[in-house]
């Protein structure tokens, strides 16, 4: 537990109490007043009020589209399944500058859309809507399949023997069951989209912005550090509230699930009701999540003779120091040795968590695990150039800076993934492991890794993800000769002209298609059962 | 003694689950504790198991005290009660468990695993998955796993609860020989007489996180303690009486009761063996109100005319009077029993 709490301690606290007191503290003097003077501006209270209604409408559409699918994924058995748990993974952890382009090719002006019937909603929240949900889908089919793949179907059989129709069996029954997990994925979402930014920044134009937007704007071309300051600690304090909401209800829902092997509960589908809701689940896969993707395909493939992906070889000297593949190799070191630490810090404290005998303390550690999902990313890294540069801690030169930043922001889904099914094992199994000899070690060992092993390599997965993805804290510390692909991309979109806008396509394909072939090892991993971990 | 329990007591918030007992389980020998659930008998393993902290008192195995001991260098064994095999591991996984844990090497581990695998009846079982077991196999499994490490005591939590009534019956004799033949110690928990009767060399009756009786099982049956334990043994036949040497008052009338049983008022169980059905004119008169039929009696129900407690009957399998029948009763000094 120590461990967790030193980690979140020294690389996010420091680092954003720092830079809230760069903003807030004039001559030594805190400046308190000038919160009240920023959060009663009309257009602080649109922004607000927009950012809080987009993001509950977006993780409205979102659960309302990915919880069929989560069915889908956890019940059914078709061919592709892994390939296609995969594809849904992949736009989230794309890069949102990449994503809000893509969506800009699909619906915007001279867009697919567009060229086919004239529909453009680049000007309509429905573009930002849309791209969350293409976000997020994969938050809501992970966290809620993952967990429905393993409830035992005999229980709702149970309820349907007592008198209960389908319906009212999997609504008192395996619905409570998942509660935790859709609450906990609801949140993931809604935190998400409270603080978009890439997405906001392209599909909102002046019309619509976030806090994060916000935020962004205050720092970078306002250079108002103040006003940026003062949104930061309004978004912190929402986060806050609504983790705090979130807590409490996990906390009052935590049973003990009785867990089954994921393979033993899908089946074939069965029925025109099965058929039918596998259909839709594919097209809808195949329109949201895909199309856009494959739009941004077709465009790095513009140029003749994969010109696009040719140019990243070159160290053109202007843009980059090294040849823009290179950020290949730079992200994927990175986000190894982040999904590392991630993994590390977020089960020490997901296992601390999961004890029974936790006290309050403890318990208010797990909302507080979370904040780094809410803050915004902007602010972090700024505030770790600030905070971590000077002695006794001096990172500012050191390559582990970046990987920690995104580990910060992996490790809380190691958490949200780890804690539901830790919390789900039987305690009498490990007491039986004790009994035989096991001491507490070894208990942890052999009785509750195997059963969290994969959740534990869902939560690697994600973290390793969210490294490669992570965008907003990475774009200030990554080091200008060493970018990741996310920054490379961003730096190439930034630059005028065709064959920038194509290398950025074509170096999204490469983030994409990297991402893709993790997610797709992850899946082998899974249902490799042979041997002991 | 290999167990000593002194003045054990557990509390669950201010309810005193484990009452201050006190329990001796010598060497080679087969303990049951009989109580209904909720009487604190899982909590009394458990707290020898070291899983459940002792609020009070002592626990120890070999004369020494395991306050402070962790469950895993406690070297005693439990089988839970719905056996918590691991369910990511084949039957010999399982079994091998415990042994992986004391460092036994692969070799022996295998060959150990097989030899306990034919012990429990389940030869060549050990590459399969535990959850294609039927409840006895797993039965079987959960207690070659307690049995593999060599507990010093074994511990059995509800057995035999979820299996089947002749396979019941088939394994407590099983149990039974096999306990006999390796001489382990076990202190075993249920709330079934007929298990503990069976399996154990001596019976504990608890009540409330108290021990309500200990002795042989002859000795429990013949002469329970107090109304609770005739009770739970299944003796319905319990009525307030005042007693005056070898004669006692009761609702039934006054019955005879054995010699130097306790004075004064007391509770007083009659077994149904010792109510004998005699002509209408004949004793205390009776209506019969229900029969049924127990494999080798018939158990008789009888409301006794005067209004006084029913009582029940053992009857011969065609002796039993019909529903309705009006009988006479008498009453046998031998199945007659002063409660304390």
């Amino acid at each position: 537990m120590a461990l967790p709490v030193a980690f979140f301690a020294v690389f996010f606290a420091w680092p954003v109490a720092a830079i809230v007191a760069r903003g807030l503290k004039v001559d030594g003097t805190w400046q308190f007043g000038r919160m009240a003077d920023v959060v009663t501006q009309p257009d602080i209270r649109h922004v607000l009020w927009f950012t809080t209604w987009q993001a509950l409408a977006s993780t409205a559409l979102t659960l309302l589209l990915a919880l069929p699918a989560a069915y889908v994924f956890a019940r059914l058995d078709f061919p592709g399944k892994q390939v296609l748990r995969a594809v849904v993974t992949v736009p989230f952890v794309l890069p949102t500058v990449v994503v809000g382009t893509a969506f800009l090719a699909l619906v915007g002006r001279g867009g697919l859309l567009d060229d086919l019937w004239g529909v453009r909603l680049d000007t309509t929240v429905w573009a930002i809507l849309l791209a969350h949900v293409f976000f997020n889908y994969a938050v809501v089919v992970r966290t809620v399949g993952g967990l429905w793949a393993q409830l035992d179907p005999r229980q709702e059989q149970a309820a349907r023997m007592l008198g209960a129709s389908p319906l009212r069996a999997w609504r008192k029954v395996t619905l409570p069951a998942l509660v935790p997990a859709v609450a906990a994925a609801a949140l993931m979402v809604f935190l998400f989209t409270f603080t978009s930014f890439g997405v906001v920044q392209i599909l909102g134009g002046p019309t619509f912005s976030t806090l994060e937007v916000e935020i962004y704007r205050q720092t970078s071309e306002v250079f108002d550090l103040s006003t940026a300051a003062v949104l930061t600690l309004v978004q912190f304090v929402a986060v806050g509230a609504i983790l705090a909401v979130h807590a409490w209800t996990v906390r009052r829902r935590e049973t003990a699930l009785r867990l089954v092997d994921a393979s033993v509960t899908a089946r074939r589908p069965r029925g025109a009701g099965q058929w039918a809701l596998l259909a839709g689940v594919l097209v809808t896969i195949s329109l949201l999540l895909v199309l856009p993707l494959a739009v941004l395909v077709r465009r790095s493939l513009d140029a003749p003779g994969l010109g696009y992906y040719r140019a990243l070889t070159n160290a053109d000297g202007g843009t980059f120091l090294v040849a823009p593949l290179h950020a290949v190799w730079t992200s994927l070191e990175y986000a190894v040795a982040a999904t590392v630490i991630a993994v590390l810090i977020g089960g020490l404290a997901a296992a601390a968590l999961a004890r029974r005998d936790a006290g309050r303390l403890v318990r208010g550690f797990d909302a507080l695990l979370m904040l780094p999902l809410g803050v915004s990313a902007v602010t972090v890294g700024f505030g770790f150039l600030i905070a971590l540069d000077k002695p006794p801690l001096d990172l500012r030169q050191s390559w582990i800076l970046v990987p920690l930043a995104q580990a910060l922001v992996g490790a809380p889904f190691v958490v949200r993934t780890m804690l539901p099914v830790l919390r789900a094992v039987d305690g009498r199994l490990r007491e039986a492991a004790a009994v035989l000899g096991a001491s507490p070690w070894r208990v942890w060992r052999e009785v509750d890794l195997p059963l969290v092993r994969r959740a534990l390599l869902i939560a690697a997965g994600f973290a390793f993800a969210v490294s490669l993805g992570e965008f907003g804290a990475t774009v200030f510390i990554a080091r200008p000769d060493n970018p990741t692909l996310p920054v490379a991309v961003a730096r190439l979109l930034s630059r005028p002209g065709d064959l920038n806008y194509g290398q950025a396509m074509a170096l999204s394909t490469i983030l994409m298609v990297v991402c893709a072939a993790a997610l797709l090892v992850l899946e082998r991993l899974r249902t490799d059962r042979t041997g002991e971990f | 003694m290999l167990l000593s329990l002194q003045a054990a007591t557990v509390r669950f918030g201010r309810r005193p689950v484990l009452d201050a007992v006190d329990l001796d389980v010598a060497e080679h020998e087969v303990v049951c504790v009989l109580g209904p659930s909720g009487s604190g008998k899982s909590t009394l393993l458990r707290a020898v198991a070291g899983l459940q902290p002792l609020g009070s008192g002592r626990v120890l195995l070999d004369g020494r005290d395991q306050a402070g001991v962790p469950a895993h260098r406690r070297g005693v064994g439990l089988m839970f009660q719905d056996h918590q095999l691991f369910p990511q591991r084949d039957v010999g996984g399982n079994v091998a468990f415990g042994l992986r844990m004391h460092g036994v090497p692969k070799g022996e581990r295998d060959a150990e695993t097989g030899q306990l695998l034919d012990l429990v009846g389940l030869p060549g079982a050990a590459r399969r998955a535990v959850a294609a077991l039927s409840g006895g196999e797993q039965q079987r499994v959960a207690l070659a796993r307690a049995l593999a490490p060599r507990p010093r005591l074994l511990m059995l939590d509800e057995p035999l609860g979820q299996l089947d009534r002749s396979l019941r019956e088939r394994l407590v004799v099983e149990l039974r020989e096999l306990f006999g033949r390796l001489g382990t110690t076990v202190l075993a928990v249920t709330h079934d007489q007929g298990e503990a009767f069976a399996l154990a060399d001596r019976v504990v009756v608890m009540r409330d996180g108290r021990i309500a009786q200990s002795g042989t099982p002859l000795e429990v049956w013949q002469r329970p303690a107090d109304e609770f334990v005739a009770r739970f043994l299944g003796f319905d036949n319990v009525v307030p009486a005042t007693v005056a040497d070898t004669v006692a008052n009761t609702p039934w009338g006054k019955l005879p009761v054995p010699e130097g049983s306790p004075q004064g008022n007391r509770p007083l169980l009659v077994r149904p063996a010792g109510v004998r059905l005699v002509a209408a004119d004949e004793g205390l008169p009776c209506t019969v109100t229900a029969r049924t039929f127990k494999g080798t009696h018939v158990a008789v129900r009888l409301q006794p005319a005067d209004g006084g407690p029913r009582l029940e009957a053992a009857c011969a399998l065609r002796d039993a009077p019909e529903t309705g029948t009006e009988v006479g009763t008498e009453f046998d000094v031998a199945e007659i029993v002063v409660l304390g």
